[in-house]
């Protein structure tokens, strides 16, 4: 009814013949593909790791590797056993988690249950600025602060040790077991809180008996997602935690954890030479459980999720 | 439950809440006095030379720049490869799947690729881009290194901007002939800007920071002149940061506080970033 | 024209029954399906040219659905699924190899909640438009003109074309959505309740526009407001839950009809307000 310009390929075509639209194919087959990348970045790092991890543990049987606690990566023949650097990573990883669990959790429960919501709307941003300072930071700040504080209060040789690390492991796992926590605890329905007070509850006792247990599979994911986050940390377990190679007998001892471990060697290591594949191996080790711990915690969570949503 | 209990109750009520809100201390207060520490030691060494000049006896005098430069080209490089990328595979996770096993796979590998340790990261560049692709020690590989790890949250913030764009401008578009990709170049894509933008910036401040996989994949400690390419080697302030304060034997410690304070404003202007560009795109 | 007209409303063909002259959309016995659910049974309707036709019935009897199968707005809901046919102009457009793009442009929608683009008055008219291919700035503006003078808003937003779409009245963003439907030319616009969300006399300048529309356009309006049916509409189609809770059409013939003399109990139940 008006004269509308056609004459620039807006014409009404056929609904059968549809228009081919090739530029737009393309770009959702690209899109597709970038979809998929996830995966193929996720595999693509298992592929490596077992690729050049592979090797060492055909030279040293998988055992030896494993249970064996001498490290000469240069001796002739070299010996590879990472028993002291997987027991690193154990106390590093317990300290911190015993010492973040608690607090963060109190913290959590502090923030969603007690303080009022201008308290805890003024807290969330400094946890939050907590969880952006890089690890090497923190490492830099256990180095100068933290450890001779440990040397001098626990009368020791050297402050670098597990426990040092384990402390700022703590601090940096804070963050994450703060906010999923929190979220668990505000994800619990008003009405049981309500039907506990109508029983005569005190508040504390509605926390404790009634929004603590009903969190508590979200809480579990926190803890997951914080040792995750410990057993991977590098540079600050490289930094503080001392880097002995003897298998540590106690948290105070100097240590070399994992991570520390392939950051340490990687720099020396002949690309293609038996260290290096011992310390892609120590990837493969290391991204296997870290892959646990991260699947346990979605797992977890995905249930949390479902525990209160689905009818 | 007794009576004669109730007060005892309440005790323990009290000595709870007392603990809790000192777990919530225990918290913060570490946070404010390792800011205001660093504040405190770093900010004598913050002039103008120190900002601009390049390193000087072996790093104990003359200035970041070069480490400055290098972080910035860093953070820039990682958001050049992760951030396209993550935009089209959030487009793909919340436009073009059904939910189905390969969603739900999708969803596994980006959850524990955001878990996978950051050395792992740096080993993986080594091997498939220092290495296998031959580009050295190198911006471009430790940017592509880099970028492979801020995927999964470009990823995740990009589909989760995408999702919350509301369901009636796409039907608005759809309705009136308007294709698919055309509603989501033209609608969906710049209203999840604001949240997308959000999540580009702190995947930039948290490639800043990152030291772990930069030491795998070769940062320098010193270099001569300022990278001009993206095949040169490089240093970066995080790596300076370790190597001064772990490895040179009578570093003065005002380059260390200095090295550290610069890094540490850097990543929380960038956080700080987000947090506003957040703000204002709820408030629209 | 017959002497007697029951209902105020503006009848092209109250002769017969079912509409004269060729179906612009068809549908025969159309099966809807979301899951498990039953949303639409058995449904057969023929709709005509330039005509309005209004469906009714209570809340959750399919309406919404029935409408949007006609530009096959239920393509978007994974778990639909369709049996039966469904033409436009004699086109089954479910076949394979439909353009549904191209046919969402011929069948434009116009949504219960008034959903202007975050951009300006201008840019949503020209959204469509620009979207197929048309640049040419004075082009752009005549489109711009001529839908806002159609769809009965020029006068009132002439002035401010560059303000946001969302910073006008939910009538005015109302006839603007219908703007950006005429922008692209359609040749059947679907409306979904499109005046629940407006108060009264935002709700009357949608009807007076839906009637000089409905000259050169075929209008399918979904409405719970049996007033606005009768109204406005030329053929009515009574929807109603069965026993197994899906949609299924009761009656459908001239609005006068329905309204003053309904074949089926269970309409005259619900036009007399027993219930719904």
């Amino acid at each position: 009814m008006f004269p509308f310009d056609r004459s620039n390929g807006a014409a009404s075509g056929s609904l059968l013949s549809a228009r081919p639209r090739w530029g737009e194919k393309i770009i959702e087959k690209v899109i597709f593909a970038n979809g998929m990348l996830a995966i193929i970045v996720l595999l693509g790092v298992l592929f490596i790791l077992l690729r050049q991890g592979i090797p060492a543990l055909v030279e040293t049987p998988i055992h030896k590797f494993l249970f064996g606690t001498a490290w000469y990566p240069v001796s002739d023949p070299p010996t590879f056993g990472i028993l002291p650097f997987f027991v690193a990573t154990m106390w590093v990883t317990v300290v911190s988690t015993v010492l973040a669990v608690p607090i963060g959790v109190g913290a959590a429960i502090f923030l969603a249950e007690i303080a009022p919501r201008k308290v805890a709307d003024a807290v969330k941003p400094i946890v939050e600025l907590l969880s952006g300072f890089p690890s090497v930071v923190m490492g830099f700040i256990g180095l100068v602060l933290l450890s001779p504080w440990i040397q001098n209060t626990l009368g020791l040789n050297t402050g670098l040790t597990g426990i040092t690390a384990g402390i700022m492991l703590a601090m940096m796992s804070l963050p994450i077991i703060v906010s999923v926590s929190e979220d668990a605890l505000r994800a619990v329905p008003e009405d049981f809180r309500q039907a506990a007070y109508g029983l005569g509850s005190t508040r504390w006792e509605v926390i404790w008996h009634v929004c603590v247990p009903s969190a508590l599979s979200g809480i579990s994911a926190a803890v997951m997602l914080g040792v995750g986050r410990a057993i991977g940390e590098t540079m600050t377990v490289l930094m503080v935690a001392g880097g002995a190679l003897a298998l540590p007998e106690l948290p105070v001892d100097p240590m070399m954890p994992m991570t520390a471990a392939i950051a340490s060697g990687i720099g020396n290591a002949v690309q293609g030479g038996p260290q290096y594949h011992a310390l892609f191996a120590i990837g493969l080790i290391l991204f296997l459980l870290t892959l646990f711990v991260n699947l346990i915690a979605a797992r977890v969570l995905e249930r949390q999720k479902r525990k209160f949503t689905a009818g | 439950m007794e009576i004669k209990n109730i007060k005892s109750r309440y005790l323990t009520q009290r000595v709870a809440i007392v603990i809790l809100a000192v777990s919530a201390l225990l918290v913060i207060i570490p946070v404010i006095g390792i800011i205001i520490y660093m504040i405190a030691n770093g900010y004598s060494s913050l002039n103008w030379e120190f900002l601009t000049a390049s390193p000087a006896q072996a790093g104990k005098a003359g200035g970041i720049l070069p480490a400055i430069l290098g972080t910035v080209y860093l953070m820039l490089g990682t958001i050049l490869f992760a951030l396209p990328v993550g935009i089209m595979a959030g487009v793909y996770l919340s436009e073009y799947t059904r939910a189905n096993w390969l969603t739900r796979l999708i969803n596994m590998a980006i959850i524990n690729l955001a878990g996978v340790p950051s050395i792992v990261f740096g080993l993986f560049g080594l091997a498939v881009f220092v290495l296998g692709l031959n580009l050295g020690m190198s911006l471009l590989a430790a940017s592509l290194t880099l970028a492979a790890q801020a995927l999964a949250m470009t990823i995740t913030t990009s589909r989760e901007a995408i999702i919350a764009v509301p369901k009636e401008y796409r039907e608005g578009s759809l309705a009136i002939g308007v294709s698919k990709w055309q509603t989501i170049r033209h609608i969906v894509l710049p209203q999840a800007s604001p949240g997308i933008l959000t999540g580009a910036i702190l995947a930039m401040s948290r490639a800043a920071g990152e030291t772990a996989p930069i030491i795998v994949v070769g940062a320098a400690f010193l270099v001569g002149g300022l990278p001009v390419s993206p095949f040169d080697r490089f240093m970066a302030l995080p790596y300076h940061l370790y190597t001064v304060s772990a490895h040179i034997p009578g570093m003065p410690g005002e380059i260390k506080w200095g090295v550290a304070l610069v890094l540490i404003a850097m990543v929380l202007f960038f956080n700080m970033l987000a947090g506003i560009v957040r703000i204002k795109a709820r408030k629209r | 024209m017959n002497q007697v007209s029951m209902v105020t409303v503006n009848n092209k063909n109250n002769a017969n029954v079912q509409p004269e002259g060729e179906a612009r959309l068809r549908m025969e016995n159309v099966n809807l399906y979301y899951g498990e659910f039953h949303a639409v049974k058995d449904i057969s309707l023929d709709i005509s040219s330039s005509s309005i036709t209004a469906i009714i019935g209570p809340s959750g009897c399919g309406k919404s659905s029935l409408l949007r199968l006609f530009n096959r707005m239920n393509d978007l809901i994974p778990s639909a699924r369709i049996e039966g046919l469904v033409e436009f102009d004699g086109v089954d457009i479910y076949q394979p190899g439909i353009d549904v793009v191209e046919l969402r442009k011929r069948v434009g929608m116009v949504f219960q909640k008034p959903n202007p683009f975050p951009m300006s008055i201008y840019d949503n008219v020209c959204f469509g438009p620009r979207r197929h291919g048309i640049r040419n700035k004075r082009a752009l503006d005549d489109i711009v003109e001529k839908s806002l003078i159609q769809a009965a808003l020029w006068d009132e937003v002439k002035d401010k074309l560059d303000q946001s779409g969302l910073s006008i009245s939910g009538g005015q963003q109302q006839r603007l959505c219908i703007a950006r439907v005429l922008a692209v030319e359609p040749e059947v616009i679907l409306m979904d309740e499109p005046c629940s969300a407006l108060d009264p006399i935002a709700t009357l300048k949608i009807e007076d526009l839906m009637r000089t529309l409905s000259a050169s356009y075929t209008i399918v309006i979904v409405t719970h407001n049996m007033q606005q049916a009768a109204r406005v509409s030329d053929m009515t189609a009574f929807l109603m839950v069965g026993d197994d809770r899906a949609g299924m059409l009761v009656e459908y013939g001239q609005t006068s009809e329905i309204f003053t003399n309904p074949k089926n109990k269970k309409t005259e139940d619900y036009i007399t307000g027993r219930f719904g």
